[in-house]
């Protein structure tokens, strides 16, 4: 390990625990704002660690997400189990599925896997729910604990930092590398002799595993599952453009997409409540005009005039 | 026979959601993600024309085509053809009509929220109609041949008229089209607009037989995207022929196995065409 | 709504300023109003419904409370000032602008949200800052277990087998006058709410002797029913059950004409109740049964809708728009009777005290609920009219319906 990465490991711990300080200077409405991005700085950053460096933007956020949820809500309701048992089985399930539907989904290139894994979230609920109707039956997916607004952000918290370090050691790894190549060209990645199907696949589980994860935590926070809130292709959506809007090509990228973006949309809702939705849609299409390259691109072009 | 006819119905209600998506996304190159919006707009158009001084949706559309493509062509012009020009690559265009046309949503949901926030119910044509023994309603029989029009009058189009061929090649290459002396930002424009009037009008015609809401665009945008990229990008026979697809496996799975499972088992078919065929059924291989 | 009581709320201090009355403004006018915050779905799949059974009510309450001067507290009046934030229909975005309220806004006191989901999320917000938190829109069987995590909470719109018995005991009794046979058909909208219907259903019913000939789910947002509609018909079924959602509640119904579907009684949940399904079918659905339901007859019931008419322009449902205008009296009531703004004292009067309200005296059992309300309805001559309830007493017996004309 080189010097700079001590530092930057050392730095991201500093970071971690700033962040963890948080809930005891914070009131409540500051936690609950910090509670949400922090989701989204989870989800986000596991996204891109699969979309970035193979260029396959993935919608499925929504799909894993809610299978987190929805295990929590049914396991803890309809079959007395505990929290942490579901919350441990939720992502595996996630992640077993991933394995599957990066198999299948690997032939497919650009717009083809953007809409397949759009539509796998609503066949994942689409079936979930026809085989509770059919044979599990329901007494409503309540997800009732002692967990306070903190509990739930120290969570995220630790799930976000174990997504960064995952980036960070995937990147100086052997995989890394090799994806980096696959993003670049993938005919090149083949004759190098790299294994592309496994590369992709992996961090596709990777993906679907931290979705999960992140659902399993918030289901908690919601109290009560209703599956077309938790597997919601708006989620699936929101996570793909606060990565773009931050920039995929570095790993801090997603975090400085979601902090402007939960700090604009607080804004707005603010200044706007009775047409937040309309004001949020404007401000959307102004960011995407006035800062062509994501937040990372105009933070890049700052600082590279600083240096000079 | 009942599920032949319901199935072939709905397959033209798909079709309507779809056709011009294929259009904006095959020829314009726009991931239109406001599509959904677009169709509820112009069902709001005949629900407030309905109630308020009871304009026949049929007159509705007639309105809202002229309306919705001047519209469209706007929005291309001054929103998207910036976009266009500053992307360097596919990639980056995808990523940046993906969130202007996000925003586009919203601001859409918005202004309907704010004419009408409450269900688009009305009853219009809900009317038993009897076909070959089978009892459909009306009003989806109405647009089932509107969507049949629509398709046959833009198929016609693109491959008979020296506009329409205009529009094919840009779809296959805007390099290769421009240097053949084809405007191609012109072509995408129109394409486009064309592309939201289609939309808008078949939001028309659905709002007859669904019960539409501000908000519910999304639901149409997913669908008209998995139809489009099931039949393949830029193909309108494609999108025309993965409706019907979907129309009738959907109503087959819902009257002889268990209605729980018609989307379920619309994706599924969905996976299966992706799985042996990419690019779609009528997709080009892409470069 | 927010910005027309700001605007008048300004000219009037304009007016206390120039001196001009002084003496005939009463303190009232002068007085700062009490805030009260409520995070609405205005956009997102439940805007549908929160428009018409929220909104227009927050309205009119809020309209009448001024008209009259302003709630009565600390010995002098003061008027109500309504703050107002969209959630989008998002969990995450309702508990920050909870929060927002509670902390950044400093509001008075706070109104339900639309939703099982949304008020028990928003429950844990609500105790910590000590709001009562009076539910409507919030059908529930863990009614005892969520007033004792959250004492601030009331239930006001019954449980999900209150419901289901409801139906029961319509179709029993209507099995009884000989109306219909015991062969029942049953449908449900495959997400929360319908499964757990459903799920309820089919042991209570099959206890009442019924036969289920016909039972399956539809996933939420099925573009085409009929096919659902077809093979309950084919089922030969007397009784026609679905346990649906607004867009499916309109889907069903237009179906069931379309094929003729000719049962003696039809029965559709959520949104049967609503003005805009009699205002689409028109005579039509004469003797179609639904959830919720009023008696129409009382005059503060004619009275609220008369007001409701005026103020909003519209026509107030015929189920829980009046149990959460109810819910806006209880907490008017409650404020005053305390007098002063004290929260925790009117979580108290609440839990210990009987409510004058449009839906008859409201009071709540040492679970928070109020054992009070309408469970089935049935349209008669254009007036969702209440058919079964519990504890209200005042439903009618229900009628066959004859056909669809």
């Amino acid at each position: 390990m080189t010097s700079a990465e001590t530092g930057k490991l050392a730095l991201g711990a500093v970071c971690v625990l700033a962040a963890a300080s948080a809930p005891f200077f914070s009131d409540g409405y500051w936690l609950s704002i910090a509670t949400t991005a922090m989701m989204y700085i989870a989800l986000s950053t596991s996204w891109a660690l699969f979309s970035g460096p193979t260029h396959l933007i993935a919608l499925s956020t929504g799909a894993f997400f809610g299978i987190g949820g929805y295990l929590v809500g049914s396991g803890m309701s309809d079959y007395d189990q505990g929290f942490w048992t579901m919350a441990l089985i939720a992502p595996l399930v996630a992640t077993v599925l991933a394995l599957l539907i990066g198999l299948a989904t690997l032939r497919l290139k650009g717009v083809y896997f953007v809409i397949f894994t759009l539509g796998l979230s609503e066949m994942i609920r689409n079936l979930v729910s026809w085989v509770q109707n059919n044979f599990l039956g329901s007494r409503g997916l309540y997800v009732l604990t002692d967990f306070t607004e903190a509990h739930i952000y120290w969570m995220l918290l630790t799930v976000a930092a174990v997504v960064f370090f995952s980036g960070w050691w995937v990147n100086r790894s052997r995989l890394g590398f090799a994806l980096r190549i696959i993003g670049n060209d993938e005919e090149v990645a083949r004759h190098v002799g790299i294994n592309t199907a496994w590369s992709k696949v992996i961090l596709f589980m990777t993906t679907g595993f931290f979705a999960a994860l992140v659902g399993a935590i918030v289901a908690p926070r919601y109290s009560y599952i209703e599956p077309n809130v938790v597997f919601s292709p708006q989620l699936s959506f929101l996570v793909v453009i606060m990565a773009l809007l931050g920039g995929v090509h570095r790993l801090w990228g997603p975090l400085l997409g979601v902090i402007p973006f939960t700090l604009i949309w607080e804004a707005i809702t603010i200044s706007f409540p009775a047409s937040t939705t309309l004001f949020l849609g404007l401000t959307f299409l102004l960011i995407v005009y006035l800062i062509p390259n994501g937040f990372v691109g105009a933070f890049e072009t700052v600082t590279g005039r600083i240096r000079k | 026979m009942d599920i032949l006819i319901s199935g072939l119905l709905l397959g033209g209600t798909y079709a309507l959601m779809a056709m011009g998506l294929n259009l904006q996304y095959g020829v314009a190159r726009i991931m239109n993600l406001a599509n959904g919006e677009m169709l509820v707009l112009g069902g709001l158009a005949a629900f407030w024309l309905f109630t308020t001084a009871a304009v026949s949706p049929l007159l509705t559309a007639f309105v809202v085509a002229p309306l919705a493509f001047a519209g469209n062509w706007l929005i291309y012009r001054y929103l998207l053809l910036p976009l266009v020009r500053r992307a360097k690559s596919t990639g980056q265009l995808e990523v940046d009509s993906i969130l202007a046309t996000f925003g586009m949503s919203f601001a859409l949901v918005g202004i309907m929220v704010s004419i009408h926030g409450e269900y688009f119910t009305y009853s219009y044509l809900a009317d038993p109609f009897s076909i070959l023994g089978s009892t459909v309603a009306l009003n989806r029989f109405i647009a089932f041949l509107a969507a049949a029009a629509i398709g046959f009058a833009l198929y016609y189009w693109l491959n008979h008229t020296y506009a329409g061929t205009a529009v094919r090649a840009v779809s296959v290459s805007t390099e290769a089209a421009g240097l053949v002396g084809i405007n191609v930002d012109k072509v995408s424009a129109m394409a486009f607009a064309l592309g939201g009037a289609v939309t808008a009008v078949g939001g028309t015609l659905i709002s007859t037989f669904i019960t539409l809401d501000a908000s519910v665009g999304v639901i149409f945008t997913m669908k008209a995207l998995i139809i489009m990229i099931m039949g393949g990008v830029g193909d309108i026979r494609g999108a025309v022929i993965a409706a019907l697809i979907l129309g009738l496996v959907e109503t087959a799975v819902a009257t002889i196995i268990d209605p729980g499972l018609t989307l379920a088992s619309a994706y599924v078919i969905f996976l299966a065409v992706l799985l042996f065929r990419p690019q779609g059924l009528f997709g080009r291989r892409s470069s | 709504m927010t910005l027309e009581i700001k605007r008048r709320s300004l000219v009037m201090g304009a007016g206390a300023a120039v001196g001009l009355s002084m003496l005939l403004t009463t303190t009232a006018l002068a007085a700062e109003p009490i805030k009260i915050g409520v995070v609405s779905h205005l956009t997102g799949p439940l805007a549908g419904g929160e428009a018409v059974t929220h909104t227009p009510n927050i309205e009119l309450w809020a309209k009448q409370v001024n008209d009259r001067g302003g709630l009565k507290v600390d010995g002098g009046q003061r008027p109500v000032e309504i703050i107002t934030y969209d959630d989008k229909t998002d969990p995450a975005e309702h508990i920050k602008a909870v929060q927002r309220l509670a902390t950044q806004d400093k509001v008075d006191f706070m109104l339900s949200p639309y939703g099982t989901g949304f008020n028990i999320a928003a429950a844990p917000i609500y105790a910590k800052y000590e709001y009562p938190l009076i539910a409507v829109s919030a059908i529930t069987d863990k009614i005892p277990e969520l007033s004792k995590r959250f004492p601030n909470m009331f239930f006001t719109l019954g449980t999900t087998t209150g419901f289901v018995e409801g139906v029961r005991d319509t179709l029993v009794k209507m099995r009884d006058d000989g109306t219909i046979g015991n062969k029942i058909a049953m449908v449900n909208v495959a997400d929360a709410f319908g499964i757990e219907l459903a799920d309820k259903a089919r042991p209570i019913l099959s206890e009442a002797g019924f036969e289920i000939v016909y039972d399956k789910s539809y996933p939420l947002g099925t573009p085409d029913i009929s096919p659902v509609v077809k093979g309950a018909k084919a089922a030969e079924p007397d009784a026609f059950v679905a346990w649906s959602y607004p867009p499916d509640t309109f889907a069903l119904t237009e179906q069931a004409i379309i094929e003729g579907l000719d049962v003696r009684a039809f029965y559709t949940a959520v949104a049967t109740c609503f003005p805009a399904y009699a205002d689409k079918f028109g005579s039509k659905i004469e003797g179609n049964l639904g959830a919720g339901g009023v008696n129409p007859d009382t005059p503060a019931m004619q009275e609220y809708r008369k007001a409701h008419k005026e103020v909003t322009g519209k026509e107030a449902d015929y189920w829980a728009s009046a149990t959460y205008y109810a819910s806006l009296q209880i907490l008017e009531q409650a404020i005053e009777n305390v007098g002063t703004i004290d929260r925790a004292a009117t979580v108290d009067y609440i839990k210990n005290n009987s409510f004058d309200t449009v839906i008859g005296t409201v009071s709540f059992d040492d679970n928070n609920n109020s054992e009070r309300y309408w469970s089935v309805g049935q349209w008669r001559d254009g007036v969702f009219r209440a058919v079964a309830d519990t504890g209200m007493g005042d439903s009618v017996p229900a009628v066959a319906k004859e056909g669809w004309n």
